[in-house]
């Protein structure tokens, strides 16, 4: 595999007739890091990534690639990447001639194309699939010969727009680990378009969020989804907006942060007087009856809080709390919400560990 | 009944015997029809990627004037080619009138539209994204029109076919820029003209019944070669 390189871009600007325009004035995918593009339909991501992978020219900016500037006229810029798309858009033909195309392209030899297709179908779990036709392959078999066909070319950059998008919940599960497994073995720089943010997290190590156009969150995938940069990121991703706080002790790597109605514990090295953010996930916010005594654990965080909304969320109700003017969220069965009645204005317990909230500067977060 | 029955009947004798000069009209007819076939495919199907493919105002207008072009009657066409060549037109210094290069431009310029028309609808078909894939495996324009025209080679037979069906059974424009020379520039439509006119039904009968097993020929083979891809993929 050819060395990865890191891609990105400075002042990207492209608007359409519809009034919609991009507008990334920089963002990077670090070599050998997989970054996940994350964001509602029409939020310009694809966009993006065809203006990265050179498919569409930009009004304004510069693509890079390894910190050179480079265009669609740079064939070996162009050469450097492969893509694979929502479909697996195979042509006519065997999986094999399919896998090969990009080594036609770049002139390898027949007995080193044979190698390398094999080589690349066994990567993605379908050694022997050379011989038959694509139209007898499944819709998950299309789309691991489709990133067979780019892996083949041994890109220094993977651009990958949504590969999962018309893949089955039970096989988008499965392919992600898989696509995930097959990325981290490669150590191919990776941009992974996607909506939905559980496959972000599994095959991203960064991620990037993406609203009208413009990037509003970015950072390492546990941070962007622990402690959303804004209001509208948090809804995005489901979880309640970041706390803002002044750190008021640190001690052994333990610190509270007072939000203003509620001190709240976590695990962090800052220093009094700080200005930070916090996030929770709402998985790890557990509700008990206010006047309970919750079963001896390390958890810091007990606060009384009371119900301000119950919304369901498929298989689960997120519920939003409120303590002392501070909001939080949390993530309860649907058994539990009728257990422990909860409703607007019921009056809750909620506990949760130090180690559970993600703590930021507030300098660190990306301004949208 | 009985001008059939007996059309017929002269029409085997005629090509048993081997009196009539049946062969040799038949070569000049492949030879023309084939060269034409063989230009309009290679003007035609370009134009019919740029037309498929290409997103603008111009591409509308070129289309609709391709397929008004599937229309154009081949006599009109024939005028046009004479006149051309003849002593006072344009390119009369060429001295092409009532030849056989002059038989192939007027087929060429025949069946150019039906196979640019023809081409189009069939590259049209080919998702976009497909071409755009390729361009990101590294695909440059020619490789890109390459895969495209690949993936729409059934449309492309057809393409063919409708190509070589509108000149090999044309006679109109022949008959104006050939001259209907025997040894020269006769083929079979303008011969069974010949035939017809002198009442000589049962050479013409035989003519035309060669000149339909060849249309029929030509299209099983290419409706196999169509066939055969698609059961392939099938797998």
């Amino acid at each position: 595999m050819a060395s990865p390189v890191s891609i990105g871009c400075e002042g990207l600007r492209l608007a359409f007739r519809g009034g919609f325009a991009l507008d990334v004035p920089a963002f990077e995918v670090p070599a050998g890091t997989t970054s996940a593009l994350l964001g509602p339909s029409g939020s310009g991501k694809s966009t993006l990534l065809h203006l990265l992978g050179l498919l569409e020219k930009p009004d304004a900016g510069r693509v890079l690639l390894g910190g050179r500037a480079v265009t669609s006229r740079d064939r070996d810029a162009r050469l450097a990447m492969a893509a694979v798309f929502q479909r697996p858009w195979l042509a006519r033909g065997t999986v094999a001639d399919n896998v090969a195309y990009g080594l036609r392209l770049r002139g390898a030899d027949t007995g080193g194309r044979r190698d390398a297709v094999e080589r690349a179908l066994g990567r993605v779990g379908l050694s022997g699939f050379g011989d038959r036709s694509v139209a007898t392959l499944s819709g998950g078999e299309s789309q691991r010969v489709a990133l067979a066909r780019a892996l083949a070319v041994e890109p220094r950059v993977l651009l990958l727009d949504e590969p999962l998008a018309s893949a089955d919940p039970l096989l988008k599960r499965r392919l992600a680990r898989e696509f995930a497994d097959i990325l981290r073995g490669e150590s191919v720089t990776t941009l992974y378009v996607t909506h939905d943010q559980d496959e972000a997290l599994v095959v991203a190590d960064r991620i990037a969020v993406m609203n009208g156009g413009r990037i509003v969150a970015e950072g390492a995938a546990d941070d962007v989804v622990g402690v959303p940069s804004d209001p509208w990121t948090a809804s995005f991703l489901g979880v309640a907006p970041a706390l803002l706080g002044t750190v008021v002790s640190s001690l052994d790597g333990l610190i509270e942060v007072d939000c203003g109605g509620a001190t709240i514990a976590a695990v962090a090295d800052v220093a009094v007087g700080s200005a930070v953010s916090l996030g929770v996930r709402p998985e790890d916010v557990l509700l008990f009856e206010p006047w309970s005594v919750p079963p001896v654990s390390s958890a810091r965080n007990r606060l009384q809080a009371v119900v301000v909304e119950v919304t369901p969320r498929g298989a689960t109700f997120q519920v939003g709390v409120d303590v002392g003017g501070v909001r939080l969220a949390a993530s309860v069965s649907r058994a539990a919400v009728g257990e422990l009645g909860l409703a607007p204005g019921s009056p809750v317990l909620a506990v949760f560990k130090a180690t559970a909230v993600r703590v930021a500067h507030l300098s660190a977060l990306a301004v949208p | 009944m009985g001008i059939y029955v007996d059309a017929a009947r002269e029409g085997i004798v005629l090509l048993r015997s081997g009196d009539l000069d049946v062969w040799g009209v038949v070569a000049t007819s492949l030879r023309v029809s084939l060269t034409a076939a063989v230009l309009a495919l290679a003007l035609g199907i370009p134009a019919g990627y740029v037309l498929g493919t290409r997103r603008s105002f111009g591409r509308r207008a070129m289309l609709v004037l391709a397929n008004a072009g599937m229309g154009l009657p081949p006599v009109v066409v024939g005028l046009v080619v004479a006149m051309t060549l003849s002593r006072r037109g344009p390119l009369g210094g060429l001295g092409l009138l009532y030849s056989r290069p002059a038989m192939i431009i007027a087929q060429t310029i025949i069946a150019f539209p039906v196979v640019a028309a023809v081409s189009a609808a069939a590259v049209a078909a080919v998702p976009r994204e497909l071409r755009l894939q390729a361009r990101s495996l590294g695909a440059g324009p020619v490789q890109e029109a390459l895969l495209a025209l690949s993936e729409a080679r059934m449309g492309l037979v057809a393409a063919v076919a409708a190509g070589f069906g509108a000149i090999i059974s044309e006679v109109g424009a022949v008959m104006m820029v050939g001259g209907n020379l025997a040894g020269e520039t006769r083929v079979m439509t303008t011969a069974i003209v010949q035939y017809s006119r002198m009442g000589r039904y049962g050479a013409a009968l035989a003519l035309g019944a060669v000149l339909l097993f060849l249309v029929v020929m030509v299209n099983i083979a290419l409706t196999g070669l169509q066939t055969s891809g698609e059961r392939w993929e099938r797998g």
